[in-house]
């Protein structure tokens, strides 16, 4: 009987379905480049981001420097090359903080309900209330500026989104037949939450995460642009924006090259989210 | 007397905006081990309702729940633990029931896995086994609910309910999402396991031809009530219940030339939420009068066989 | 005999086109409706009995579905090749259809009589108010009281709602009514209530009916004339009693037995071993020899020709049936 033909999996398909769209694949391919770039920045700048030459500033873009150097002398593209790795490694570990936060709590507060998620949603709208720049100000004000707390600030502001998406679908999955069942063999509260219900809950995640990534990197830009983030001589990209800001009328080209960074990796995280929400959900696309 | 399960009294009432609803309304039966009882009636009747109280998948709001002499009713967390391994069920639908996430052999070896105790070899060997019992090829341990076609997919419900040896299974319409020539498959299926480990049903359903094929007696429910109890062959020759009159009637036979005589209701059932205490037929029922309107008692027409209708004997 | 003929489906074979695979799930249908008879198409899922029903009315998914070969006439006019517009008078007016969820074909935010008057004024040139008059008619005509007018669908339960869309298909006095399934998501006894009244009502507006149903109880009780479909070809094609008392096919023999109220007092079904071949990977003969008891070498060899066992009784079989 060989009436059923082989079916490849559904992780296969969705993959497959991603690969024939075309802007996420190119969002992709942007995505990998930036990475390779965070990791072998050692070998492709040719400076140190922190590398002094007085003699060689404010040159526009030549030979020996691709990106001009800025008011220090510094090598702009080595100094956009490291900063590929701050910026990456902010968007990314935000919304990792974010999200697995997140998920936790919304988990439990959609699996729980009652008075439990009635708490807890309260405290998420307290926190979602606070605007995520005047919470980076206060931390910056009570520990001091950087990188981390940054980090911190972006997260924990963030956090609620995740937890409410989470909620909202494992509310819509506790109701399944597939959970009843799991209760009928006697699965505790602990495996059919991890086990059955968030495997199954997790998908319009994948898409959040991802298009978040281009916007937390966007935000830390901003803070480190306000000095509320990476600070001098850390390449952040924000941080290259801000010190060349008071140059900006004469040497324009200082803000070219960061800015154009933050623009393609923002719009490569967003064409690889859109393209995953459509491989992830076929019928979503329309007709 | 040789009943395995008894239910006595058993209400589950449900809070609703609009007021109380009744879906299992002061419900008492038996039934012997090794048989099959049938719990016929039409959505919105409560039978989904009883087998999942009876299961404690829901928790009761009244009455009793005896199993082997040993009230069950309020079973706390550990004897729940064992009884659910003595009582299983099987779900409707097949594409619902079973986590799209989780393989063939996980969601069948997952009893076992949370019960403890054994070794991988152990699980794998009576995974093995269910699944040649119940007619699972083993290439298919690894594929995805998805990639099974509706009969297999029921194949692995019941395995998952057959793994820890129950010997009291709620099965909950449990052919009706499959095609004929499938369900006839299952039907077999569920007859032979009931004949060789000796099994008791709850088949609960909304299709009467099945449940006169398989069932040795019959809860008819209506409204929450079970309206009419007995043996299958007697209720199906000789229906007493008006509404089980109609029910029976109202199947189509496949057959061109017995075309039976409907009888066709008119209206729709009435709201089982905040019930008057009459007759809850009564608004349907072709032989109403005032005297439907009072609380009605059930009255034995025969050993075994029993109607909650005071007019059943004259009709 | 021929001006007869309402609806003639000639050499049908539909295709869905999958990622990397073909489903063949019409495969050279051809059959014909008699004007004011009721064909029953019958089969399991997957069969390919809504795909023929959307070929006609020509709302199969377009991205997807390709109408690979074939002639449907509707009163002597070829619908496939008609335009889109043409097309859109056809349906409605001349053809409707019901599903059997009645809630996907209802507006949750229109009153029930709104909308079966919105059915009328799309197809005929009515003032406001003769639509509503119209409606109020047609909603009695399928037993629901006028006073509900006003009521929104989630007020309706679910065989009123099936009213309701019968209703709105008949509100046009189409020629063709085609029921997929209509009464398959009701309680038995609210599917005697329905069928009761589409019974009722086919005779009295002289509507012809394409009934699709996987109930054989349903079909010998609306149908004259019967297709068996399996594997998107029509197996055996006769009327009811040739199929229900002179059964061919080995296909429609094993679904009789199948059932549970044909068994007596037998103590085990006999089912129809196997399952349905996939409409992608359809074997070269006839594709039923996989779960065929009498099934030879020829069979899984050659694909069957519908060959005649009696007069208009057809059948797709080598075993059965005889050389024209």
């Amino acid at each position: 009987m060989k009436t059923t033909k082989k079916r490849n999996s559904r992780f296969y398909d969705i993959m497959r379905r991603l690969a024939r769209n075309k802007l996420a694949m190119v969002g992709l391919f942007i995505i990998v480049a930036l990475v390779l770039i965070a990791i072998f920045a050692d070998f492709i700048a040719p400076y140190g981001y922190a590398e002094q030459n007085w003699s060689d500033a404010f040159q526009a873009p030549n030979a020996d420097h691709w990106f001009g150097t800025d008011h220090l002398g510094r090598d702009l593209f080595s100094r956009v090359v490291y900063g590929t790795r701050y910026s990456l490694r902010m968007g990314v570990v935000t919304v990792a903080i974010a999200a697995s936060l997140g998920t936790i709590v919304g988990a439990f507060a959609g699996f729980y309900g009652g008075s439990f998620d009635n708490i807890v949603m309260r405290v998420l709208d307290i926190f979602q209330s606070i605007p995520i720049l005047v919470f980076a100000i206060i931390l910056a004000a009570a520990l001091e500026p950087g990188l981390n707390n940054a980090i911190v600030a972006m997260g924990v502001s963030t956090m609620p989104i995740y937890a409410r998406l989470i909620r909202a679908s494992i509310m819509q999955e506790r109701g399944s037949e597939y959970v009843e069942a799991a209760t009928a063999i006697n699965a505790g509260d602990m495996r059919i939450l991890f086990r059955h219900i968030l495997p199954n809950a997790i998908s319009p995640m994948i898409v959040h995460v991802t298009m978040n990534i281009g916007s937390a990197i966007l935000i830390a830009s901003t803070l480190s642009f306000l000095g509320l983030g990476a600070q001098e001589p850390t390449p952040e990209w924000g941080a290259i924006l801000s010190g060349a800001r008071s140059y900006m009328r004469d040497y324009g080209y200082m803000l070219i090259f960061p800015g154009i960074m933050i623009m393609l990796s923002v719009l490569s995280f967003n064409l690889l989210g859109d393209g995953l929400r459509d491989a992830l959900d076929p019928r979503l696309k329309g007709n | 007397m040789s009943e395995y399960l008894q239910v006595q009294n058993l209400k589950k009432y449900f809070q609703t905006p609009k007021g109380l609803l009744h879906a299992v309304d002061d419900v008492s039966f038996q039934v012997e081990q090794g048989r099959t009882l049938g719990v016929v009636g039409e959505s919105g009747c409560g039978k989904s309702t009883l087998g999942r109280v009876i299961l404690h998948l829901l928790d009761s709001t009244g009455g009793r729940i005896v199993l082997n002499g040993e009230d069950i009713t309020h079973a706390n967390r550990r004897r729940l633990h064992t009884l659910r391994e003595e009582m299983q069920m099987i779900f409707q639908d097949p594409f619902s029931s079973l986590n799209p996430r989780m393989s063939v052999f996980q969601l069948i070896s997952e009893p076992l896995v949370i019960k403890g105790g054994l070794s991988k070899e152990e699980i794998r060997q009576r995974t093995n086994e269910i699944m040649a019992t119940v007619g699972i090829p083993e290439r298919m341990a690894a594929s995805y609910p998805h990639e099974l076609d509706g009969g297999r997919r029921q194949r692995v419900g019941i395995a998952r309910a057959l793994i820890l040896n129950p010997h009291f299974i709620v099965c909950d319409e449990p052919v009706s999402a499959l095609d004929v020539s499938i369900q006839a498959q299952i039907i077999n299926l569920m007859l032979d396991l009931q004949e060789k480990r000796g099994l008791t049903y709850l088949f609960i359903t909304h299709d009467l031809s099945v449940v006169r094929y398989l069932a040795h007696d019959i809860i008819v429910m209506y409204l929450g009530q079970i309206v009419e109890q007995g043996p299958a062959e007697e209720i199906f020759r000789a229906p007493q219940h008006p509404y089980t009159k109609a029910l029976l009637s109202a199947i189509p036979i496949p057959d061109v030339h017995t075309q039976q005589n409907k009888i066709l209701m008119t209206g729709e059932p009435s709201s089982p939420v905040n019930p008057k205490p009459g007759c809850r037929f009564c608004s349907r029922c072709p032989y109403a009068e005032e005297k439907c309107r009072q609380k009605q008692t059930a009255a034995e027409v025969s050993a075994g066989h029993s109607v909650l209708c005071w007019k059943a004997k004259d009709l | 005999m021929e001006d007869n003929i309402l609806l003639r489906v000639e050499d049908l074979a539909v295709d869905f086109r999958g990622d990397d695979e073909v489903a063949h799930a019409v495969n050279h249908v051809s059959f014909e409706l008699r004007a004011g008879s009721t064909l029953g198409l019958v089969g399991e899922t997957g069969a390919g009995k809504t795909t023929i029903a959307k070929s006609i009315l020509r709302i199969l998914p377009e991205v997807s579905a390709r109408i690979c070969s074939g002639k449907i006439y509707f009163n002597g006019e070829e619908l496939l090749s008609l335009s889109e517009k043409q097309m859109q008078k056809v349906r409605g007016n001349e053809i409707a259809m019901i599903f059997q969820d009645p809630m996907t074909a209802l507006n949750p935010t229109m009153t029930i009589g709104d909308q079966v008057a919105e059915a009328i004024l799309l197809h005929e040139k009515l003032s406001q108010a003769e639509g509503q008059t119209r409606a109020l008619d047609m909603l009695r005509m399928v037993g629901i009281d006028g006073g509900r007018y006003e009521d929104y669908p989630h007020q309706f339960s679910g065989g009123m709602k099936q009213r309701v869309v019968i209703a709105m298909a008949l509100a046009c006095k189409p020629q063709l009514l085609i029921a997929d399934e209509p009464t398959t998501a009701l309680d038995v006894t609210i599917q005697a209530q329905v069928l009761d009244m589409m019974i009722s009502l086919k005779k009295q507006l002289g509507t012809s009916v394409i009934m699709i149903t996987h109930d054989l109880g349903v079909i010998a009780e609306t149908c004259d004339y019967v297709a068996v479909v399996y594997a998107g070809e029509i197996v055996e094609y006769g009327t009811a009693e040739d199929i229900f008392d002179r059964t061919a096919h080995p296909y429609t023999e094993g679904l009789f037995n199948s059932l549970p109220s044909k068994a007596g007092s037998q103590r085990r079904l006999r089912p129809i071993s196997g399952m349905m071949p996939d409409p992608a990977y359809l074997p070269a003969g006839c594709k039923f020899a996989d779960r065929c008891p009498y099934a030879d070498d020829r069979c899984r060899r050659e694909a069957p020709a519908t060959r005649p066992v009696g007069n208009g009784h057809f059948v797709k079989c080598w075993q059965r049936g005889t050389e024209e």
